[in-house]
């Protein structure tokens, strides 16, 4: 990567522009996050008035405090934030675990029905679970698992995407390891824990931030399933606290809001590398 | 795959397709074990119920949820004879393509812009990378404070300068908002695609149109853009399946497919035919459609996706 490209139209007045160009749209981007991070540190009164606070007020340990533990009448961000994270965790790393095993089967060995194994997970690419809401949901009624943790999650875990990223993968691994393991006398599972998984590690951490947000920001399907308090996302909870427009708490449903986004974009922004990595190499 | 050296230059994907592994493990009952758990869900959470909606399409319930009778295709004759439904076509239409336009557009400005500032790209990748992580629902809640008529920023603004602001009346705004703030979420998806695609374009090509004196617009147009044509193919696929599929949070949590239907898309006319009007043989048909839908976005995808690797 050279910046001769860079050097060559090295006008400065060009170069401010980009800057500034640039840094309107950062601003643009964060502006929405601002005003809620704001808004969930003055009263319901202030945002109520529609003052739209642009700077920091006095009441943000109380917002929060109250947002995380709940009123008399609404649960708290508390058990909703552990149901997501319960959720977001397991899809994560449900998925990985069930779709590296599926890569492994289909790329190292030779059985009959291979290849339709591998056409039948190829397909669900195309039937992602919004086409399939209600008889999806009449299944997991007659399993008895809404309302369930099991029923949040079982449903979501199969994914083409994480088979197909570890399948391409796997086809680039040597034969001579292959090789190797089978003169030392190896088995497939020795194989598997020895060489594949520690070969995988940047695969799976990339796959970990996509489906981390992806299992964390599940919408529709939560809606469905988990109507019980005792099983409500983050997400859905802070969007249901909107409900009536008239006695709408903004303040706390700014603090409801910014609890909700935060765990996902710190885990983007830390694992920035490999998010990155992974998801112009996933091909989605 | 060692035997042949021209190969090994090529990219590990392209490299892979279509290719065997040579050397493979002989267990009789592994392979199927290794399979079950991911067979398994698929055909129980997938098929069965994907099977379920394509045999409800043609069927229909009376009143009481009693008798069903087989009525052939005429759930889906229905459906397109409805012009609430065509209606939904059309806001469909225009959502999908406003919100793929903006964000595209948005995304490959900014890409094009950091790719100049070679040394804070990174810096500038970093700062617009996080809208991703943010739930398409819990998008939809910031942009509430910006244009909500009475708490909102901007809202407020634009109704003390005298434009009637309110999208929970008026449709045409609604429509807006809901295109912004999907597209708003969407951006840095798009940005991380086009940077990376950018940063692959050998610099050695734009210096020698530099030096024959192309200006940096005629550059962009006539050089960059036509080699980022497969990455900006491959992002219009995904933005419309984003579009179709992944906004549902979105139009739920700001205006619930309102005003007077302003804002309902085909999935959010499917959840509300199911959820809400219980019609099942209608709310089954669409899923049909939509299937069909995804297939052609799949299909279309894989079709071409293979040569936007090349760059």
């Amino acid at each position: 990567m050279s910046n001769a490209a860079s050097t060559t139209d090295a006008a400065p007045k060009r170069d401010w522009v980009t800057h500034a160009v640039l840094l309107l749209g950062v601003v643009v981007f964060a502006l929405p996050i601002w005003i809620v991070l704001m808004g969930s540190t003055h009263d319901s009164a202030t945002i109520g008035r529609g003052e739209v606070p642009l700077l920091p007020g006095p009441h943000a340990l109380e917002n929060y405090a109250t947002a995380w533990s709940g009123t008399r009448d609404r649960i708290g961000a508390q058990s909703m934030m552990l149901n997501s994270m319960v959720m977001a965790l397991a899809i994560a790393l449900g998925k990985i675990a069930i779709t590296i095993v599926s890569a492994f089967a289909v790329v190292f060995f030779r059985f009959p029905g291979r290849q339709l194994a591998f056409w039948a997970i190829f397909i669900t690419l195309m039937l992602p679970v919004e086409v399939r809401i209600f008889p999806t949901f009449k299944v997991i009624s007659d399993l008895g698992m809404v309302n369930t943790m099991g029923g949040l999650i079982i449903p979501v875990i199969a994914s083409a995407t994480a088979t197909l990223l570890f399948r391409q993968f796997f086809m680039t691994i040597p034969d001579e390891f292959v090789e190797a393991a089978k003169i030392d006398g190896a088995g497939p599972m020795r194989f598997f824990w020895d060489v594949v998984v520690p070969l995988s590690r940047t695969n799976m951490a990339a796959l970990f931030v996509i489906l981390f947000v992806y299992g964390w920001n599940q919408y529709l399907w939560p809606l469905l399933v988990a109507t019980d308090a005792e099983v409500e996302t983050v997400v859905i909870g802070m969007v249901k606290m909107i409900g009536s427009e008239a006695n709408t708490e903004w303040n706390l449903v700014m603090a409801t809001c910014v609890l909700a986004l935060l765990p996902p974009v710190a885990v983007v922004m830390l694992m920035q590398r490999w998010f990155v990595r992974g998801l112009t190499e996933t091909e989605k | 795959m060692s035997c042949c050296g021209t190969s090994s230059a090529r990219t590990g994907p392209e490299r892979a397709r279509g290719v065997e592994r040579k050397v493979v493990f002989r267990q009789r009952w592994l392979p199927y074990a290794l399979l079950a758990p991911q067979l398994l869900i698929t055909i129980v959470f997938f098929f069965w119920p994907a099977a379920q909606a394509v045999w409800f399409a043609f069927l229909r319930q009376d009143a009481f949820g009693i008798r069903t009778t087989f009525v052939g295709f005429e759930n889906f004759t229905d459906l397109f004879a409805d012009p609430l439904y065509l209606e939904v076509v059309r806001n469909t239409a225009v959502f999908c393509t406003g919100v793929t336009i903006l964000s595209l557009g948005v995304a490959l400005l900014l890409a094009a812009l950091a790719d100049q500032q070679i040394r804070a790209a990174t810096a500038y990748r970093t700062l617009l990378i996080w809208p991703y992580a943010i739930a398409p629902a819990v998008a939809a809640v910031l942009w509430i404070f910006l244009f909500h008529p009475q708490i909102g920023l901007i809202g407020r603004a634009l109704n003390a300068a005298g434009i009637a602001w309110d999208y929970k009346l008026n449709g045409n705004q609604a429509m807006l908002l809901v295109i912004l703030a999907s597209a708003w979420k969407q951006v840095s998806y798009n940005f991380i695609f086009f940077l990376a695609g950018l940063q692959s374009i050998p610099k050695s090509v734009l210096e020698a149109a530099a030096i024959d004196g192309a200006r940096p617009m005629r550059r962009f147009w006539t050089i960059i853009f036509p080699l980022l044509s497969p990455t900006t193919f491959f992002l219009i696929v995904v933005n419309l399946v984003y579009a179709f599929f992944d906004t549902f949070g979105v139009i739920d949590a700001l205006t619930k497919g309102g005003p007077a239907k302003a804002t309902e898309t085909l999935i959010y006319r499917a959840y509300v035919d199911g959820r809400v009007n219980l019609d099942l043989g209608s709310s089954s048909a669409q899923s049909v459609v939509l299937m069909i839908i995804v297939m052609m976005l799949t299909m279309v995808q894989f079709r071409y996706v293979e040569r936007r690797v090349h760059y």
